[in-house]
């Protein structure tokens, strides 16, 4: 599957936030991801609303130093990877 | 002693041993909790309040049957407000429409319903009960909820052959997860080891099977196989290491750092009503018997591969080397390896000669003599 730039990730049944000890975790069915520093900033705009799209330009100003286009790559391959974990659904995009 | 400064992550709670079904390979121990033993709503309570500030994630609530117990939904209820993702590990045996809206209300987390079958026939022989029908009712039911929904299929020599049949369960339901775990040979499912292990060819098959399940279910569903680590090259992580990630709780507060670790002679449990989950955490010598690497054995001791899986598990070093501290059995490199491979060969011997007798229209159908888990007071 290739990732719709208008689509809106959101958490997957039985997935959502979590906190311990001052650790941001996303608590999924039998496991659990800790998250720092970009996968924190990504998954949290996981909420349905943002498009893909949205996410990749407000994390390349949060990440200015990167390459723009490393950022993207980076953001769409971690979104890849939740989704086939079951962690993310992607709404479609308005039409 | 290394390790202790890790936190546990999950809680495991056995909340009773009270079960409408009678599986052939229950995980539950021998001896079963009566009911006038069990924890309170309020002990309970407590013990997800004490596991939030260990540290503890998740809380899986399982028995015996949880659904027996008649404060679930406030036990549910509390321990989302002590901060624990909640998953209910049931048969949906005891449950309606009404109970289960209240369970979602309540903030369940995961719901993971068990399935002893794809045909209803194996399915109510080895449940010992007629469950088939309702599970598939607590299916269609779910479908009005947004909550994580795994399938378990306990998988063994009697049904294992109804994969396309659970598969196709699986894909009229589209969980987000589906479990195909092996029996694991413990208490009731060591008893009766001989009629539910799969032989060689009936797991090829299930793997070739899985492999393309899990292709074609990919985005969908994730697949996920526990293989019968008596056919595995290398033994499994058990618990992700003693001590390490899991606390289980008993229906009577007895605090376990596995499901089987009772068969283990000389271990001394103890329980939430005399200290908290923290310093049992912390402090107990059940906790600290397997910890690190001072008790291991050659080849363990050197073995490159001992912080990956802790030596395998010790409750089952101890039902087959009779030593708690020896390398796994089922490891390739254990010295006692040629015992499970003996277990292995008779087993795979005589499932031969039987499919001789079939194929010569010898028609007699042997009814496997199951020592069924009886339910307790």
């Amino acid at each position: 599957m290739s990732l719709d730039a208008n689509s809106r990730p959101r958490l997957a049944p039985g997935c959502r936030m979590g906190e311990n000890n001052n650790q941001r975790v996303l608590l999924m069915p039998e496991r659990a991801l800790r998250l720092n520093g970009p996968s924190l900033e990504i998954v949290s705009r996981c909420d349905g609303k943002n498009t893909v799209a949205q996410i990749v330009s407000e994390l390349q100003v949060i990440y200015s130093k990167a390459q723009p286009q490393k950022v993207e790559e980076d953001i769409l391959g971690y979104l890849q990877l939740l989704h086939d974990q079951r962690a993310l659904d992607f709404e479609p995009g308005a039409p | 002693m290394s390790s202790t400064s890790q936190n546990p992550l999950a809680l495991v709670a056995e909340l009773t041993h009270r079960c409408p079904l009678h599986c052939v390979y229950c995980s539950n121990p021998l001896e079963l909790q009566s009911r006038s033993s069990e924890l309170s709503t309020e002990e309970w309570s407590r013990v997800f309040q004490e596991a939030d500030a260990a540290g503890v994630l998740q809380a899986d609530f399982t028995g015996g049957e949880p659904l027996a117990r008649p404060d679930i939904v406030d036990l549910v209820r509390n321990a989302r407000a002590a901060g624990l993702y909640v998953s209910l590990i049931t048969s949906g045996l005891p449950l309606d429409e009404v109970k289960l809206d209240l369970l979602v209300d309540a903030g369940l987390d995961h719901f993971q319903l068990s399935f002893q079958g794809a045909r209803e026939a194996t399915a109510n022989d080895i449940s010992g009960t007629k469950s088939h029908q309702q599970k598939l009712r607590v299916l269609q039911w779910l479908k009005r909820y947004r909550i994580g929904l795994t399938l378990n299929f306990v998988i063994h020599h009697r049904n294992i052959d109804e994969l396309e049949g659970m598969l196709a369960i699986v894909e009229a339901s589209s969980p987000g997860c589906v479990e195909f775990a092996s029996v694991q040979y413990y208490g009731w499912g060591f008893a009766n080891r001989d009629q539910l292990m799969p032989t060689r060819e009936q797991l090829d098959r299930c793997v070739d099977l899985l492999d393309r399940a899990e292709e074609r279910l990919r985005g969908k569903t994730r697949v996920v196989f526990v293989v019968p680590d008596y056919y595995a090259k290398y033994p499994k992580p058990c618990v992700g290491g003693w001590g390490r990630k899991l606390m289980l709780v008993q229906p009577n507060g007895d605090v376990l750092p596995c499901h089987a670790a009772q068969i283990i002679p000389g271990l001394a449990f103890e329980n939430v009503k005399n200290r908290t989950l923290r310093e049992i955490w912390d402090s107990s010598a059940a906790f600290q018997k397997f910890r690190g690497e001072a008790w291991m054995q050659e080849p363990c001791k050197s073995c490159d591969r001992r912080s990956q899986d802790f030596g395998g598990c010790r409750c089952q070093a101890m039902l087959l080397a009779s030593d708690a501290t020896a390398t796994d059995p089922v490891c390739s490199l254990s010295p006692q390896r040629p015992k499970v491979d003996a277990i292995l060969a008779n087993l795979n011997k005589s499932a031969s000669a039987g499919a001789g007798l079939a194929s010569h229209a010898v028609d007699v159908p042997v009814k496997p003599s199951w020592l069924y888990r009886p339910n307790p007071a």
